[in-house]
């Protein structure tokens, strides 16, 4: 459940304040204001919606009519994992349909629920532009490559017990739903220097290319 | 055959090529102190000459676009790069992004200091953190190396925001982003006014695709010919091809534009074992569908729309005969559904009526009549609204209906699907899968 109304630190309003900052006009902070009041909260709070307004002079109308529109901001919490399953054609027709429906089945949550520890929370997402290592798998916004329906089972596993494997092309750990959100508003969680360059698909081309074998 | 041409990815195998030492060993903004050198005018001159067209699906020459720009009008100037890869199939971008960050915004120095903006954006999709964290920190790198920031150049300052989206497929489409990174719902505009005359906060704007801007750098170094050298008549050039689905190595692979299927089904060891290629996107999902017939066409902007589908984002999804052409269009329909932005009155109605269309057909529920019907309700929703994201809807429709338009008969005369979906998954032999 919802925790008590979160009231704004000195310290927080003087975060929102430097992103305002960065856009010659300040509306355009709307969505990475939005980006930091879900990594405080996990979801777009009452009072997160109040503050963006009261900040960028618009009326809370205005900022939920921008919050509505993009899926990544939740009207409710989500879990402190959230599970993305790529459904779209692609992914779906190599697994993504498979692997959603036994992960779901695995839970018992459907799309858009949380588990009832408040751990795990999943959704049938759309194309996520990974799609050369599907069927692919988002928790928290970071990649998860080539899964199966049991390596997803194992994954929320481990994300309920407090230890998620990480993500194949990210960090060594997987970070929590609030602390990548406060990433997505722009503020650095020093980890950039983690995880590969590039995974193996990527290189593919390359690889070829130097074996010479692309170029009878 | 034809020779692949790595230079954005020509070291992505290196570990710190995200790094702005990695990049500057390999060449690394020499290109952007070159250019800063020049006078803005010849630089879209030279970008103009070499015939670089963009990358993010329509084609259009870069440097006509920047010359688009009106000059000494005492307006700002925007650069916007469009970073919200989110097609169906594509995925180029995000690998670039994560590999080689400083490749586009070496490319930004450049295009800001042509089209003489001081304020550039990188609007970048929501749903890649490790993407945002490695753009962010080269950002960051490239500010404390004095690349960015104040003085650029002796009285020339750039300043670059990575902006991060939330999921809005539409935010794509270069006003509805425009609208999105102003801090409204992201919902095209109405042109004219194109972007060039009244783009960001009303003021003159270029938007180009990552891939677009990350090449500018290459062709300032190497040069015009370099670039002419690579691609076929009208389309110059070297890019990124995204090769997914049922072949045994996916993968990206950069090549001159004019390679075929064949070839690079060839270099990714063919269809997956044991099976034979059914349907291919040349482009993404809104780009009309091809079949084994289309294997020598050659992939460049003029072979491809000759051939009745349009290049696209080079994201070809490769599909065997496992697959129901009903199923893969049906969830596509869907896609287009859920991300219509609700503006125009055919998208936001016609895309619910198509999913309900194709959903019965794809149960085998209805006659011969309902295909007339449904190709006659796609075409009534394509080219009726404000942007392309309706039409991108109709294309695997209509396309699947030309090739395949016996399997959507067969649907019916068997009363359901004739395809098990177990079959087309990498991990068939699980079949117990849902099912236990």
């Amino acid at each position: 459940m919802a925790s008590a109304q979160h009231e704004f630190s000195q310290a927080e309003l003087d975060v929102m304040g430097t992103i305002i900052a960065k856009y010659p006009r300040k509306r355009s902070a709307i969505m990475p204001l939005l980006h930091f009041v879900q990594s405080i909260s996990g979801y777009v709070t009452p009072e997160g919606i109040e503050k963006i307004a009261e900040l960028l002079e618009l009326s809370t109308a205005e900022v939920t009519a921008v919050s509505t529109f993009y899926t990544q901001y939740k009207p409710h919490p989500v879990g402190e994992y959230h599970v993305g399953v790529c459904i779209n054609t692609l992914c779906a027709v190599m697994g993504g349909d498979a692997i959603y429906e036994a992960v779901s089945e695995h839970l018992g949550i459907g799309n858009d629920e949380v588990t009832e520890d408040g751990k795990v929370s999943l959704e049938r997402i759309e194309c996520n532009a990974a799609c050369d290592y599907a069927p692919v798998v988002m928790v928290n916004w970071e990649f998860y490559d080539n899964q199966t329906p049991d390596s997803v089972k194992a994954l929320v596993d481990g994300a309920r017990a407090g230890k998620p494997k990480g993500p194949t092309r990210g960090p060594k750990k997987l970070r929590t739903w609030k602390e990548n959100s406060a990433v997505l508003a722009g503020i650095s969680d020093g980890l950039a220097n983690e995880g590969p360059s590039a995974g193996k698909a990527s290189l593919l081309g390359l690889k070829i290319s130097k074996s010479g074998k692309g170029s009878k | 055959m034809t020779q692949l041409t790595p230079v954005l990815s020509a070291f992505w195998d290196e570990e710190d090529s995200y790094t702005l030492e990695g990049y500057k060993r390999n060449g690394g903004y020499k290109a952007s102190a070159k250019a800063l050198k020049m006078e803005p005018d010849e630089v879209i001159n030279l970008v103009k000459e070499s015939g670089l067209r963009g990358r993010g699906g329509a084609g259009f020459p870069t440097g006509t676009k920047w010359s688009f720009i009106p000059q000494g009008d005492n307006k700002e100037h925007y650069l916007v790069v469009n970073a919200d890869e989110s097609e169906p199939g594509t995925c180029k971008d995000m690998p670039l992004l994560m590999a080689n960050p400083h490749s586009l915004i070496e490319g930004i120095i450049i295009a800001s200091y042509a089209i003489r903006a001081n304020h550039a954006f990188i609007y970048i999709r929501g749903e890649v953190v490790h993407v945002v964290r490695r753009l962010q920190q080269a950002i960051d790198d490239a500010y404390k190396a004095g690349l960015l920031g104040k003085d650029v150049k002796k009285g020339y300052d750039l300043e670059l925001v990575l902006h991060v989206g939330a999921g809005a497929y539409i935010c794509g489409e270069e006003t509805a982003l425009l609208d999105s990174l102003e801090g409204f719902r992201g919902q095209p505009r109405l042109r004219p006014p194109f972007p060039a005359i009244a783009g960001l906060y009303a003021r003159p704007t270029v938007v180009n695709n990552v891939e677009s801007i990350a090449s500018v750098p290459a062709i300032l170094l190497n040069g015009v010919e370099w670039f002419q050298k690579m691609g076929t008549e009208k389309s110059k050039g070297f890019t990124l091809y995204s090769l997914s689905g049922h072949v045994k190595n996916p993968g990206q692979f950069e090549a001159p534009l004019g390679i075929t299927l064949r070839e690079l089904l060839d270099m990714a060891g063919g269809i997956r074992k044991g099976h034979t290629l059914k349907f291919w996107t040349p482009g993404g999902s809104s780009t009309p569908l091809f079949t084994a017939e289309h294997l020598d066409v050659p992939l460049d902007y003029e072979g491809v729309s000759a051939a009745g589908s349009m290049l696209g984002t080079k994201a070809l999804q490769i599909f065997d005969e496992t697959t129901c052409v009903l199923r893969a269009v049906l969830r596509w329909t869907e896609f287009y559904k859920h991300e219509s932005c609700g503006k125009c009155t055919p998208c936001r109605e016609g895309t619910w009526w198509l999913v309900q269309a194709m959903k019965k057909l794809e149960n085998g529920e209805g006659t011969s009549a309902d295909l007339d019907k449904l190709i006659d309700l796609t075409n009534n929703i394509a080219g009726r609204s404000f942007c392309a994201l309706a039409d991108g809807a109709a294309s695997p429709i209509l396309s699947s209906m030309k090739y395949f338009r016996d399997e959507y008969q067969l649907h019916l005369d068997q009363g359901g699907c004739p395809f098990d979906p177990a079959a087309s998954t990498l991990f068939q032999s699980a079949t117990t899968v849902g099912g236990e």
